[in-house]
Protein backbone atom coordinates (compact mmCIF):
# COMPACT_ATOMS: atom_id res chain seq x y z
CA UNK A 1 0.00 0.00 0.00
CA UNK A 2 1.75 3.34 -0.96
CA UNK A 3 2.11 6.66 0.83
CA UNK A 4 -0.73 8.65 -0.19
CA UNK A 5 -3.64 5.42 -0.40
CA UNK A 6 -6.28 6.27 2.49
CA UNK A 7 -8.72 3.65 1.63
CA UNK A 8 -7.48 0.15 0.09
CA UNK A 9 -10.21 -2.66 -1.08
CA UNK A 10 -8.90 -5.92 -1.24
CA UNK A 11 -11.23 -8.56 -2.92
CA UNK A 12 -14.00 -6.98 -1.58
CA UNK A 13 -17.43 -9.07 -2.60
CA UNK A 14 -21.20 -8.34 -1.16
CA UNK A 15 -24.23 -10.81 -1.63
CA UNK A 16 -28.07 -10.00 -0.74
CA UNK A 17 -29.39 -12.67 -0.65
CA UNK A 18 -28.48 -14.92 -3.62
CA UNK A 19 -27.68 -11.68 -5.66
CA UNK A 20 -23.88 -10.87 -6.28
CA UNK A 21 -23.81 -7.24 -5.89
CA UNK A 22 -20.01 -6.30 -5.58
CA UNK A 23 -17.80 -8.51 -7.52
CA UNK A 24 -14.70 -8.92 -6.56
CA UNK A 25 -13.48 -5.07 -5.84
CA UNK A 26 -9.91 -3.59 -6.10
CA UNK A 27 -9.65 -0.38 -5.76
CA UNK A 28 -6.96 2.13 -4.02
CA UNK A 29 -8.47 5.76 -3.53
CA UNK A 30 -5.71 8.10 -2.73
CA UNK A 31 -5.37 10.64 0.39
CA UNK A 32 -6.83 14.51 -0.01
CA UNK A 33 -7.97 13.94 -3.37
CA UNK A 34 -11.19 14.18 -4.73
CA UNK A 35 -12.67 10.33 -6.02
CA UNK A 36 -15.29 9.93 -8.12
CA UNK A 37 -16.71 6.67 -8.32
CA UNK A 38 -18.80 6.74 -11.57
CA UNK A 39 -21.25 4.40 -13.26
CA UNK A 40 -24.35 3.96 -14.46
CA UNK A 41 -27.41 3.72 -11.71
CA UNK A 42 -27.43 0.15 -9.92
CA UNK A 43 -23.89 -0.78 -10.40
CA UNK A 44 -23.18 -1.04 -6.90
CA UNK A 45 -21.68 2.71 -6.60
CA UNK A 46 -23.67 3.44 -3.39
CA UNK A 47 -23.44 -0.18 -2.05
CA UNK A 48 -19.78 0.15 -2.06
CA UNK A 49 -19.57 3.70 -0.55
CA UNK A 50 -21.86 1.97 2.26
CA UNK A 51 -19.50 -0.67 2.77
CA UNK A 52 -16.78 1.89 3.73
CA UNK A 53 -18.64 2.92 6.81
CA UNK A 54 -20.02 -0.09 7.36
CA UNK A 55 -23.75 1.20 7.14
CA UNK A 56 -23.79 -2.16 5.03
CA UNK A 57 -24.36 -3.53 9.04
CA UNK A 58 -27.99 -2.38 9.17
CA UNK A 59 -29.19 -3.68 6.08
CA UNK A 60 -31.17 -7.73 6.56
CA UNK A 61 -28.98 -10.41 4.39
CA UNK A 62 -25.66 -9.23 3.72
CA UNK A 63 -23.05 -11.03 3.44
CA UNK A 64 -19.38 -9.33 3.04
CA UNK A 65 -16.19 -11.05 1.99
CA UNK A 66 -13.00 -9.46 1.24
CA UNK A 67 -11.12 -6.35 3.33
CA UNK A 68 -11.48 -2.48 3.32
CA UNK A 69 -8.54 -0.66 4.57
CA UNK A 70 -8.25 2.31 6.37
CA UNK A 71 -5.20 3.63 7.48
CA UNK A 72 -3.79 0.07 7.03
CA UNK A 73 -6.94 -1.24 9.27
CA UNK A 74 -8.90 -3.84 7.75
CA UNK A 75 -12.25 -2.12 9.03
CA UNK A 76 -14.63 -5.04 8.01
CA UNK A 77 -12.35 -7.66 11.03
CA UNK A 78 -11.33 -5.43 13.45
CA UNK A 79 -11.45 -4.88 17.37
CA UNK A 80 -11.93 -1.28 17.01
CA UNK A 81 -15.63 -0.06 17.57
CA UNK A 82 -17.56 1.33 14.80
CA UNK A 83 -18.86 3.78 15.70
CA UNK A 84 -15.01 5.07 16.49
CA UNK A 85 -14.51 4.01 12.30
CA UNK A 86 -17.72 6.55 11.04
CA UNK A 87 -16.43 9.19 13.26
CA UNK A 88 -13.30 9.10 10.92
CA UNK A 89 -16.06 9.83 7.80
CA UNK A 90 -18.69 12.31 6.78
CA UNK A 91 -21.67 11.20 5.12
CA UNK A 92 -23.46 13.27 2.48
CA UNK A 93 -26.54 11.17 1.09
CA UNK A 94 -28.59 11.56 -1.98
CA UNK A 95 -31.33 13.28 -0.24
CA UNK A 96 -30.47 15.46 3.08
CA UNK A 97 -31.56 14.18 6.75
CA UNK A 98 -31.44 16.94 8.89
CA UNK A 99 -31.41 16.01 12.60
CA UNK A 100 -34.83 16.09 13.85
CA UNK A 101 -33.65 19.22 16.03
CA UNK A 102 -32.89 22.72 15.13
CA UNK A 103 -30.11 24.00 12.53
CA UNK A 104 -27.41 25.05 15.62
CA UNK A 105 -27.87 21.40 17.12
CA UNK A 106 -27.88 19.88 14.25
CA UNK A 107 -23.86 21.28 13.48
CA UNK A 108 -23.47 20.78 17.51
CA UNK A 109 -25.00 17.01 17.87
CA UNK A 110 -22.07 15.29 17.12
CA UNK A 111 -19.82 17.37 19.19
CA UNK A 112 -21.75 16.89 22.38
CA UNK A 113 -21.69 13.22 22.00
CA UNK A 114 -18.22 12.91 21.97
CA UNK A 115 -18.46 15.00 25.05
CA UNK A 116 -17.89 18.45 24.25
CA UNK A 117 -20.39 20.97 25.81
CA UNK A 118 -18.32 23.64 27.13
CA UNK A 119 -21.51 26.52 25.86
CA UNK A 120 -18.39 29.00 24.19
CA UNK A 121 -16.42 26.51 22.45
CA UNK A 122 -19.56 25.16 20.69
CA UNK A 123 -20.68 27.92 19.37
CA UNK A 124 -17.66 28.82 17.80
CA UNK A 125 -17.25 25.62 16.35
CA UNK A 126 -21.14 25.81 15.08
CA UNK A 127 -20.04 29.31 13.48
CA UNK A 128 -16.70 28.43 12.09
CA UNK A 129 -18.50 25.26 10.10
CA UNK A 130 -22.03 26.87 9.17
CA UNK A 131 -19.40 29.84 7.47
CA UNK A 132 -17.42 27.19 6.07
CA UNK A 133 -20.11 25.81 3.99
CA UNK A 134 -21.21 28.97 3.50
CA UNK A 135 -24.46 28.73 5.21
CA UNK A 136 -23.47 31.04 8.13
CA UNK A 137 -25.14 34.23 6.53
CA UNK A 138 -28.41 32.69 5.75
CA UNK A 139 -29.56 30.87 9.14
CA UNK A 140 -27.36 33.24 12.07
CA UNK A 141 -30.70 34.78 12.61
CA UNK A 142 -32.27 31.96 12.85
CA UNK A 143 -29.93 29.11 14.59
CA UNK A 144 -32.75 27.76 16.55
CA UNK A 145 -35.53 27.35 14.31
CA UNK A 146 -36.22 23.62 12.81
CA UNK A 147 -33.26 22.62 10.37
CA UNK A 148 -36.41 20.68 8.13
CA UNK A 149 -37.51 24.65 6.98
CA UNK A 150 -34.56 25.63 5.11
CA UNK A 151 -34.32 24.90 1.36
CA UNK A 152 -33.19 21.48 0.02
CA UNK A 153 -29.82 22.93 -1.09
CA UNK A 154 -29.54 24.33 2.66
CA UNK A 155 -30.39 21.44 4.15
CA UNK A 156 -27.40 19.67 2.03
CA UNK A 157 -24.85 22.04 2.90
CA UNK A 158 -25.79 21.81 6.76
CA UNK A 159 -25.29 18.08 6.66
CA UNK A 160 -21.92 18.67 5.22
CA UNK A 161 -21.20 21.21 7.83
CA UNK A 162 -22.62 18.65 10.57
CA UNK A 163 -20.03 16.38 9.00
CA UNK A 164 -17.37 18.02 8.88
CA UNK A 165 -18.05 19.50 12.65
CA UNK A 166 -16.89 16.61 14.02
CA UNK A 167 -13.49 16.47 12.40
CA UNK A 168 -13.55 13.50 9.83
CA UNK A 169 -10.48 12.71 7.62
CA UNK A 170 -12.97 11.21 5.15
CA UNK A 171 -16.11 12.66 3.50
CA UNK A 172 -18.36 10.43 1.67
CA UNK A 173 -20.95 11.41 -0.37
CA UNK A 174 -23.69 9.48 -2.51
CA UNK A 175 -24.60 11.68 -5.31
CA UNK A 176 -24.88 14.49 -2.84
CA UNK A 177 -26.00 16.46 -5.85
CA UNK A 178 -28.80 14.82 -7.03
CA UNK A 179 -31.63 16.22 -4.91
CA UNK A 180 -30.32 19.54 -5.67
CA UNK A 181 -31.20 22.43 -8.23
CA UNK A 182 -28.22 23.51 -10.14
CA UNK A 183 -26.88 26.20 -7.89
CA UNK A 184 -26.84 24.24 -4.67
CA UNK A 185 -25.28 22.06 -7.05
CA UNK A 186 -22.68 24.21 -7.94
CA UNK A 187 -22.08 25.47 -4.71
CA UNK A 188 -21.82 21.79 -2.73
CA UNK A 189 -19.11 20.89 -5.68
CA UNK A 190 -17.10 24.19 -5.30
CA UNK A 191 -17.14 23.19 -1.06
CA UNK A 192 -15.47 20.03 -2.29
CA UNK A 193 -12.80 21.33 -4.76
CA UNK A 194 -12.20 23.70 -1.50
CA UNK A 195 -12.19 20.83 0.67
CA UNK A 196 -10.09 18.16 -0.98
CA UNK A 197 -6.86 20.11 0.34
CA UNK A 198 -7.44 18.64 4.17
CA UNK A 199 -10.19 16.01 3.47
CA UNK A 200 -10.05 12.89 1.63
CA UNK A 201 -13.23 12.77 -0.67
CA UNK A 202 -15.30 9.80 -2.17
CA UNK A 203 -18.29 10.84 -4.41
CA UNK A 204 -20.85 8.47 -6.03
CA UNK A 205 -21.92 10.34 -9.13
CA UNK A 206 -23.58 9.21 -12.37
CA UNK A 207 -23.61 12.59 -13.90
CA UNK A 208 -20.30 12.58 -16.32
CA UNK A 209 -19.97 16.19 -16.77
CA UNK A 210 -19.76 16.38 -12.91
CA UNK A 211 -17.36 14.30 -12.20
CA UNK A 212 -15.47 15.44 -15.43
CA UNK A 213 -15.74 18.83 -13.89
CA UNK A 214 -14.32 17.99 -10.39
CA UNK A 215 -13.13 14.46 -10.34
CA UNK A 216 -8.92 13.81 -9.70
CA UNK A 217 -9.18 10.56 -9.96
CA UNK A 218 -11.90 7.98 -11.34
CA UNK A 219 -13.24 5.00 -10.72
CA UNK A 220 -15.12 3.38 -13.26
CA UNK A 221 -18.11 0.65 -12.36
CA UNK A 222 -20.91 -1.05 -14.43
CA UNK A 223 -22.36 -4.54 -13.04
CA UNK A 224 -20.89 -4.72 -9.88
CA UNK A 225 -17.34 -4.90 -11.10
CA UNK A 226 -15.08 -2.31 -11.43
CA UNK A 227 -14.00 -1.93 -14.76
CA UNK A 228 -11.40 0.96 -14.54
CA UNK A 229 -9.63 2.96 -12.31
CA UNK A 230 -7.02 5.90 -12.31
CA UNK A 231 -6.28 9.32 -12.34
CA UNK A 232 -9.13 11.51 -13.72
CA UNK A 233 -7.24 13.03 -16.73
CA UNK A 234 -6.05 9.47 -17.76
CA UNK A 235 -10.05 7.72 -17.59
CA UNK A 236 -11.14 10.94 -19.47
CA UNK A 237 -8.98 11.34 -22.36
CA UNK A 238 -7.35 8.02 -23.30
CA UNK A 239 -9.95 5.31 -21.42
CA UNK A 240 -8.70 1.44 -21.88
CA UNK A 241 -11.70 -0.58 -21.80
CA UNK A 242 -14.35 -0.36 -24.34
CA UNK A 243 -17.03 -0.36 -21.68
CA UNK A 244 -15.29 3.07 -20.09
CA UNK A 245 -15.26 4.73 -23.51
CA UNK A 246 -18.60 3.69 -24.03
CA UNK A 247 -19.82 5.31 -21.04
CA UNK A 248 -17.99 8.38 -21.88
CA UNK A 249 -19.38 8.93 -24.96
CA UNK A 250 -23.23 8.19 -23.86
CA UNK A 251 -23.63 5.10 -26.09
CA UNK A 252 -25.48 2.97 -23.56
CA UNK A 253 -27.20 3.36 -19.95
CA UNK B 1 -68.63 8.16 -18.49
CA UNK B 2 -68.15 4.72 -17.15
CA UNK B 3 -64.81 6.65 -15.45
CA UNK B 4 -66.56 9.09 -14.16
CA UNK B 5 -69.48 7.32 -12.57
CA UNK B 6 -67.20 5.22 -10.97
CA UNK B 7 -65.35 8.30 -9.26
CA UNK B 8 -68.75 9.53 -7.99
CA UNK B 9 -69.45 6.12 -6.58
CA UNK B 10 -66.72 5.23 -4.45
CA UNK B 11 -66.82 9.42 -3.66
CA UNK B 12 -70.17 8.90 -2.54
CA UNK B 13 -69.52 5.54 -0.49
CA UNK B 14 -67.10 6.69 1.26
CA UNK B 15 -69.09 10.16 2.05
CA UNK B 16 -71.37 8.38 3.13
CA UNK B 17 -69.37 5.66 5.67
CA UNK B 18 -67.83 9.22 7.04
CA UNK B 19 -71.50 10.38 7.85
CA UNK B 20 -72.27 6.58 9.17
CA UNK B 21 -69.55 6.76 11.89
CA UNK B 22 -70.31 10.19 13.01
CA UNK B 23 -73.75 9.90 13.36
CA UNK B 24 -73.08 6.80 15.69
CA UNK B 25 -70.33 8.77 17.60
CA UNK B 26 -72.63 11.74 17.58
CA UNK B 27 -75.88 9.40 18.76
CA UNK B 28 -73.23 7.83 21.71
CA UNK B 29 -72.31 10.92 23.02
CA UNK B 30 -75.91 12.34 22.67
CA UNK B 31 -77.45 9.62 24.90
CA UNK B 32 -74.46 9.65 27.40
CA UNK B 33 -75.14 13.23 27.87
CA UNK B 34 -78.83 13.28 27.61
CA UNK B 35 -79.34 10.71 29.80
CA UNK B 36 -76.71 10.94 32.40
CA UNK B 37 -76.92 14.65 32.49
CA UNK B 38 -79.38 15.36 34.82
CA UNK B 39 -76.96 13.77 37.51
CA UNK B 40 -74.28 15.24 36.34
CA UNK B 41 -73.72 17.78 39.27
CA UNK B 42 -70.77 19.15 41.47
CA UNK B 43 -71.38 16.61 44.33
CA UNK B 44 -71.27 13.54 41.79
CA UNK B 45 -67.68 15.31 41.10
CA UNK B 46 -66.77 15.82 44.46
CA UNK B 47 -67.63 13.31 46.79
CA UNK B 48 -67.15 9.83 47.26
CA UNK B 49 -70.49 7.77 47.44
CA UNK B 50 -71.46 7.46 50.93
CA UNK B 51 -75.24 7.39 53.21
CA UNK B 52 -78.05 6.66 50.75
CA UNK B 53 -76.22 6.92 47.29
CA UNK B 54 -77.32 3.61 46.05
CA UNK B 55 -80.58 4.82 46.51
CA UNK B 56 -80.39 6.96 44.13
CA UNK B 57 -79.55 9.31 47.58
CA UNK B 58 -76.40 11.93 48.65
CA UNK B 59 -72.68 11.29 46.93
CA UNK B 60 -70.93 11.28 44.08
CA UNK B 61 -68.48 9.07 42.57
CA UNK B 62 -65.26 10.66 43.15
CA UNK B 63 -63.76 7.56 44.09
CA UNK B 64 -63.87 5.97 40.67
CA UNK B 65 -62.47 9.25 39.09
CA UNK B 66 -59.74 9.27 41.25
CA UNK B 67 -58.98 5.51 41.44
CA UNK B 68 -59.05 5.00 37.58
CA UNK B 69 -57.31 8.17 37.03
CA UNK B 70 -54.32 6.52 39.44
CA UNK B 71 -54.93 3.34 37.60
CA UNK B 72 -54.68 4.55 34.31
CA UNK B 73 -51.94 6.62 35.09
CA UNK B 74 -49.55 4.75 36.08
CA UNK B 75 -50.45 1.79 33.86
CA UNK B 76 -49.41 3.86 31.23
CA UNK B 77 -45.98 5.18 32.61
CA UNK B 78 -45.05 1.81 33.60
CA UNK B 79 -45.63 0.74 29.77
CA UNK B 80 -44.20 4.01 28.40
CA UNK B 81 -40.71 2.75 30.02
CA UNK B 82 -41.26 -0.73 29.17
CA UNK B 83 -43.21 -0.04 25.73
CA UNK B 84 -41.18 2.66 23.81
CA UNK B 85 -37.45 0.97 24.36
CA UNK B 86 -38.92 -1.93 23.21
CA UNK B 87 -40.15 -0.47 19.99
CA UNK B 88 -36.76 1.52 19.41
CA UNK B 89 -35.11 -2.00 20.30
CA UNK B 90 -36.57 -3.26 17.47
CA UNK B 91 -36.47 -0.36 15.01
CA UNK B 92 -32.54 0.73 15.62
CA UNK B 93 -30.83 -2.65 16.64
CA UNK B 94 -33.02 -5.40 14.68
CA UNK B 95 -33.60 -4.06 11.95
CA UNK B 96 -31.07 -6.25 10.18
CA UNK B 97 -33.07 -9.57 11.77
CA UNK B 98 -36.11 -9.09 9.73
CA UNK B 99 -37.18 -12.19 10.52
CA UNK B 100 -36.59 -12.14 14.06
CA UNK B 101 -38.34 -9.06 13.46
CA UNK B 102 -41.34 -10.24 11.81
CA UNK B 103 -41.58 -12.82 14.29
CA UNK B 104 -42.21 -10.59 17.13
CA UNK B 105 -44.41 -8.23 15.47
CA UNK B 106 -46.28 -11.57 15.24
CA UNK B 107 -46.63 -12.12 18.53
CA UNK B 108 -47.41 -8.81 19.54
CA UNK B 109 -50.47 -8.91 16.97
CA UNK B 110 -51.21 -12.22 18.47
CA UNK B 111 -51.06 -11.03 22.55
CA UNK B 112 -52.83 -7.74 21.35
CA UNK B 113 -55.96 -10.01 20.50
CA UNK B 114 -56.24 -11.15 23.73
CA UNK B 115 -59.32 -10.40 25.20
CA UNK B 116 -59.25 -8.47 29.19
CA UNK B 117 -61.02 -10.49 30.86
CA UNK B 118 -58.13 -13.24 30.55
CA UNK B 119 -55.14 -10.91 31.50
CA UNK B 120 -57.86 -10.24 34.83
CA UNK B 121 -58.05 -13.50 35.15
CA UNK B 122 -53.94 -14.09 34.25
CA UNK B 123 -53.34 -11.06 36.63
CA UNK B 124 -55.57 -12.60 39.24
CA UNK B 125 -53.55 -15.81 39.34
CA UNK B 126 -50.60 -13.95 39.59
CA UNK B 127 -51.78 -12.07 42.53
CA UNK B 128 -52.33 -15.04 44.33
CA UNK B 129 -48.85 -16.30 42.98
CA UNK B 130 -47.76 -13.52 44.84
CA UNK B 131 -49.97 -13.43 47.85
CA UNK B 132 -50.90 -10.10 47.20
CA UNK B 133 -54.34 -9.06 47.66
CA UNK B 134 -56.73 -7.06 44.89
CA UNK B 135 -55.17 -3.43 45.10
CA UNK B 136 -53.99 -0.81 42.85
CA UNK B 137 -50.45 -2.41 42.30
CA UNK B 138 -52.32 -5.56 41.22
CA UNK B 139 -54.60 -3.30 38.82
CA UNK B 140 -52.00 -1.18 37.52
CA UNK B 141 -49.33 -4.38 36.80
CA UNK B 142 -52.49 -6.11 35.31
CA UNK B 143 -53.09 -3.26 33.01
CA UNK B 144 -49.65 -2.47 32.16
CA UNK B 145 -49.56 -6.11 31.17
CA UNK B 146 -52.72 -5.45 29.02
CA UNK B 147 -51.87 -2.41 27.14
CA UNK B 148 -48.22 -3.10 26.76
CA UNK B 149 -49.13 -4.97 23.44
CA UNK B 150 -50.76 -2.01 22.25
CA UNK B 151 -48.40 0.33 23.53
CA UNK B 152 -44.90 -1.70 21.49
CA UNK B 153 -47.00 -2.03 18.35
CA UNK B 154 -48.21 1.29 17.61
CA UNK B 155 -44.60 3.09 18.64
CA UNK B 156 -43.12 0.64 16.49
CA UNK B 157 -45.50 1.59 13.44
CA UNK B 158 -44.39 4.55 14.03
CA UNK B 159 -40.96 4.37 14.31
CA UNK B 160 -41.15 2.11 11.01
CA UNK B 161 -42.11 5.20 9.12
CA UNK B 162 -38.25 6.92 10.37
CA UNK B 163 -36.30 7.00 7.11
CA UNK B 164 -32.99 5.08 7.02
CA UNK B 165 -31.40 7.53 5.51
CA UNK B 166 -31.86 9.29 9.31
CA UNK B 167 -30.28 6.36 11.00
CA UNK B 168 -27.60 6.27 8.62
CA UNK B 169 -26.74 10.21 9.02
CA UNK B 170 -26.89 9.67 12.97
CA UNK B 171 -24.57 6.96 12.80
CA UNK B 172 -22.13 8.34 10.31
CA UNK B 173 -21.70 11.10 13.30
CA UNK B 174 -20.48 8.58 15.40
CA UNK B 175 -23.29 8.16 17.74
CA UNK B 176 -23.95 5.00 19.13
CA UNK B 177 -27.22 3.15 18.65
CA UNK B 178 -28.44 4.16 21.87
CA UNK B 179 -27.84 7.87 21.01
CA UNK B 180 -29.09 7.64 17.89
CA UNK B 181 -32.39 5.96 19.33
CA UNK B 182 -33.00 8.16 22.11
CA UNK B 183 -31.85 11.66 20.55
CA UNK B 184 -32.48 11.21 17.10
CA UNK B 185 -34.86 8.55 16.01
CA UNK B 186 -37.25 9.07 19.08
CA UNK B 187 -37.11 12.59 18.60
CA UNK B 188 -38.19 12.07 14.95
CA UNK B 189 -41.14 10.44 16.07
CA UNK B 190 -41.92 12.18 19.19
CA UNK B 191 -45.66 13.67 17.92
CA UNK B 192 -46.80 9.96 17.25
CA UNK B 193 -45.13 8.30 20.10
CA UNK B 194 -47.72 10.88 21.88
CA UNK B 195 -50.28 9.42 19.89
CA UNK B 196 -49.13 5.71 20.78
CA UNK B 197 -49.06 6.73 24.38
CA UNK B 198 -52.08 8.09 24.11
CA UNK B 199 -54.27 5.35 22.24
CA UNK B 200 -52.70 3.14 25.14
CA UNK B 201 -54.38 5.18 28.22
CA UNK B 202 -57.71 5.30 26.38
CA UNK B 203 -57.75 1.66 26.16
CA UNK B 204 -56.27 1.69 29.84
CA UNK B 205 -58.90 3.85 31.51
CA UNK B 206 -61.98 2.70 29.63
CA UNK B 207 -61.30 -1.36 30.56
CA UNK B 208 -63.32 -3.05 32.90
CA UNK B 209 -62.53 -6.58 32.84
CA UNK B 210 -59.01 -6.46 33.32
CA UNK B 211 -59.35 -4.26 36.60
CA UNK B 212 -62.71 -6.59 37.89
CA UNK B 213 -60.80 -9.05 40.30
CA UNK B 214 -57.37 -7.22 40.72
CA UNK B 215 -57.97 -3.38 41.67
CA UNK B 216 -61.67 -4.48 43.25
CA UNK B 217 -63.83 -1.95 43.73
CA UNK B 218 -64.56 0.40 46.67
CA UNK B 219 -66.29 3.61 47.76
CA UNK B 220 -63.12 4.73 49.67
CA UNK B 221 -60.34 6.69 47.80
CA UNK B 222 -56.91 4.40 47.93
CA UNK B 223 -54.50 6.17 49.97
CA UNK B 224 -51.52 3.06 48.99
CA UNK B 225 -50.78 1.34 46.11
CA UNK B 226 -51.75 -2.14 48.47
CA UNK B 227 -55.55 -0.37 48.98
CA UNK B 228 -58.20 -1.69 46.56
CA UNK B 229 -59.24 0.90 44.01
CA UNK B 230 -62.49 1.40 42.32
CA UNK B 231 -62.82 2.58 38.55
CA UNK B 232 -65.17 4.40 36.47
CA UNK B 233 -66.19 1.45 33.99
CA UNK B 234 -66.95 -0.64 36.89
CA UNK B 235 -68.50 2.02 38.95
CA UNK B 236 -70.61 2.41 35.39
CA UNK B 237 -71.08 -1.46 35.38
CA UNK B 238 -72.41 -1.15 39.13
CA UNK B 239 -74.42 1.28 38.84
CA UNK B 240 -76.55 0.40 35.23
CA UNK B 241 -77.24 -3.03 37.34
CA UNK B 242 -79.41 -1.17 40.06
CA UNK B 243 -82.88 -1.23 40.12
CA UNK B 244 -82.83 2.40 41.06
CA UNK B 245 -83.97 4.64 38.38
CA UNK B 246 -81.22 7.68 39.53
CA UNK B 247 -78.34 4.82 40.08
CA UNK B 248 -78.60 3.94 36.57
CA UNK B 249 -79.03 7.82 35.56
CA UNK B 250 -75.93 8.08 37.20
CA UNK B 251 -74.31 5.95 35.29
CA UNK B 252 -74.69 7.57 32.14
CA UNK B 253 -73.34 11.11 34.50
CA UNK B 254 -70.27 8.47 35.05
CA UNK B 255 -69.94 7.63 31.53
CA UNK B 256 -69.71 11.31 30.47
CA UNK B 257 -67.49 12.21 32.98
CA UNK B 258 -65.25 9.19 31.47
CA UNK B 259 -65.72 10.53 28.22
CA UNK B 260 -64.85 14.15 28.94
CA UNK B 261 -61.30 13.03 30.90
CA UNK B 262 -60.56 11.30 27.80
CA UNK B 263 -60.92 14.32 25.41
CA UNK B 264 -59.26 16.14 28.11
CA UNK B 265 -56.19 14.13 27.91
CA UNK B 266 -56.63 14.06 23.95
CA UNK B 267 -56.53 17.75 23.28
CA UNK B 268 -53.64 18.52 25.92
CA UNK B 269 -51.37 15.49 24.48
CA UNK B 270 -51.67 16.59 20.84
CA UNK B 271 -50.78 20.62 21.87
CA UNK B 272 -47.74 18.52 23.62
CA UNK B 273 -46.91 16.87 20.46
CA UNK B 274 -47.32 19.70 18.18
CA UNK B 275 -44.75 21.73 20.58
CA UNK B 276 -42.12 18.13 18.83
CA UNK B 277 -43.62 17.88 15.44
CA UNK B 278 -42.40 20.98 13.82
CA UNK B 279 -38.93 19.63 14.08
CA UNK B 280 -39.27 16.34 12.33
CA UNK B 281 -38.29 16.29 8.73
Amino acid sequence: MDNNTKIKVDNLNLYIGKQHILKDINIEIPENKLTVILGPSGCGKTTLLKCMNRLTDLYPDVKINGSIFIDNEDILHTNTDVTEIRKKMGLLSQRPFPLPMNIYNNVAYGLKISGRRNKKALNARVENYLKIVSLWDEVKDRLHEPASKLSIGQQQRLCLARGLAVDPEIILADEPTSALDPISSEAIEKKFVELKQQYTIVMVTHILRQARRIADHVIFMYMGEVIEQGPAKEIFENPKMERTKKYLQGAFN
Amino acid sequence: MLKKVEEYFFRGLMLLSNLIILFVLGLIIYSIFKKGLSSLSWEMLTQRPHGGYYYGKEGGVLNAIVGSLYLSVGATVLATFIGVPVALFMNVYLIKQKRVLNFIRYLLDLIWGVPSIVYGAFGFSLMVFLGIKTSLLAGIITVTLFILPIMIRACDEILKTSPIGLLEAALSLGSTKTETSFRVVLMQSFSGIVTAILLSFGRAIGDAASVLFTAGYTDNIPTSLSEPAATLPLSIFFQLSSPVPEVQNRAYASAAILTIIILIISVSSRAISKKYHKNRI
